[in-house]
């Protein structure tokens, strides 16, 4: 897998951040990100609350706007005015802490929205689409449910299904796991690892280390709205190089 | 009291029902129109369109802050002597209940639709909805579904409201039940029909009311 993977970095990234900067008010959250995402990664980035993450991932499908920089996406600086950001988020799919699934809707209607009113597909399609969805993350069987009759991580899987029915280039996790029951973040953890085993490019924001170590093709620790320090997880986790990196590691592990 | 009940009723419920039907009739019409009102203001204050949302809290401090018998006065006597034309009873009684509906609609629409989550907007944007798409399919029904308990509330107040339409001779239930009595003499007996009569139509739109929103809020009982 990882093999596979490096030779996909010879490629042009999937998404490329340069320069990114986002202040809310006076609060300087970013201050000036690079980052490339290769096809097929599995992208962890980590760093204590506050240092701008979640912020870093909402500013990529743009439900944040950066104040500077750029956002290479499939090429085209998706901040650049006259970009249709609604097609770019049919590429670009989000999972939310807070599952945010559609509560008046069935499961498998919260997943043929997308496909049937963004990407204009056909009932017939979108169901298809839905049902492969649901299956993939082992929910079928619930398809005529509503959330609410549904527990937190059958919730998430359903938004991860969500999200992968529209067929994005990649997949931006935030925090997906933070708003879990400990018993049930092990079923969305290993729906996680399914997508990082079948090749899917994904963008993690996360507290689960033993996923970072485990899953992640690299590991990002930010502080302070800037990049400390990055690389593969056994070096960021067992040989972290920056006094700031360090102190968070041994903070959490 | 009760012994002639039974014939009084016989003898007057068909003009009673009468009335009935007139007050349906009106409540009806005023419902619909205060709706409509209700939906287009209500929408514009949520959403801060300019000057609409202005003119839309002035309207709601206006009709909030009056009694609806006075606003009833103003539309049937007070307008005419400053136009010069009269206007009829039943359009008097209708205009008062649309705009007074109107203004609690309003605020039920705009309280419904603030009351859903950004992040459900969020959630429909980040799917490549565009805003209406989003608006369409995610917030408004479910601000619909939160909003039918107070819809319906104020559906059988505007209801219960049409019996001061008796005021300015409108020959609904309650009017009807005055004409009777001024014949009769059988205040208790007659007003006793007409609470029964204004009961049994709240509680069939209560009945209703409950069912819909059975149908519609079936998501929210796990």
């Amino acid at each position: 897998m990882i093999k596979k993977w490096c030779n996909e970095m010879d490629k042009d990234p999937v998404i490329k951040l340069r320069n990114i900067h986002k202040s809310f008010g006076d609060l300087h959250v970013l201050k000036g990100i690079d980052l490339d995402v290769h096809h097929g990664e599995v992208l962890v980035i980590i760093g204590p609350s506050g240092c701008g993450k979640s912020t870093l991932l909402r500013c990529i499908n743009l439900l944040e706007k950066p104040d500077d920089g750029k956002i290479i996406f499939e090429g085209k600086n998706i901040l650049e005015p006259g970009i249709d950001i609604n097609q770019v988020r049919t590429r670009l799919g989000i999972v939310f802490q807070g599952f945010n699934l559609f509560p008046h809707m069935t499961v498998i209607e919260n997943v043929m929205l997308g496909p049937k009113e963004s990407l204009g597909f056909s009932k017939e399609k979108a169901r298809n689409i839905a049902e492969k969805q649901l299956a993939h993350v082992g929910l079928i069987e619930k398809a005529d449910a509503f959330p609410v009759q549904l527990s937190g991580g059958q919730q998430q899987r359903v938004a991860i299904a969500r999200s992968l029915g529209m067929a994005p280039r990649a997949i931006l996790l935030d925090e997906i796991t933070s708003a879990l029951d400990p018993e049930t973040i092990g079923e969305v953890l290993s729906v996680m690892k399914d997508l990082a085993s079948e090749g899917t490019t994904m963008v993690v924001v996360s507290h689960e280390m033993g996923f970072a170590r485990e899953v992640a093709h690299r590991v990002v620790f930010i502080d302070g709205g800037l990049i400390v320090e990055e690389g593969p997880p056994q070096r960021i986790f067992d040989e972290p190089q920056n006094e700031r990196t360090r102190n968070f590691i041994s903070m959490i592990l | 009291m009760f012994d002639d009940l039974l014939q009084i009723a016989i003898q007057y419920l068909p003009r009673l029902l009468v009335g009935a039907l007139q007050t349906i009739k009106i409540t009806s019409i005023g419902v619909s129109l205060g709706f409509l009102l209700g939906l287009v203001i209500g929408f514009c204050r949520a959403y801060k369109v300019p000057l609409v949302t202005q003119l839309g809290q002035v309207y709601v401090a206006i009709i909030r802050g009056t009694p609806l018998l006075v606003q009833l006065f103003f539309i049937f006597f007070g307008l005419p002597s400053l136009t010069g034309s009269a206007i009829p009873p039943l359009v008097a009684g209708i205009s008062a209940i649309t705009i007074n509906s109107g203004a609690y609609f309003s605020e039920i629409v705009r309280g419904a639709v603030q009351s859903i989550r950004k992040s459900q907007v969020e959630a429909g944007r980040s799917l490549g909805l565009g805003w209406f798409k989003t608006m369409r399919f995610v917030i408004w029904p479910q601000a619909f579904i939160n909003a039918l308990p107070s819809l319906g509330n104020q559906f059988i107040i505007s209801l219960k409201d049409t019996s001061l339409m008796a005021v300015i001779s409108v020959e609904e239930l309650t009017r009807n039940g005055q004409i009777i009595i001024a014949a009769t003499f059988r205040a208790f007996q007659i007003w006793l029909l007409v609470a029964l009569i204004y009961l049994v139509m709240t509680g069939l739109l209560s009945i209703i009311l409950n069912q819909v929103e059975k149908k519609f809020s079936r998501y929210m009982y796990a």
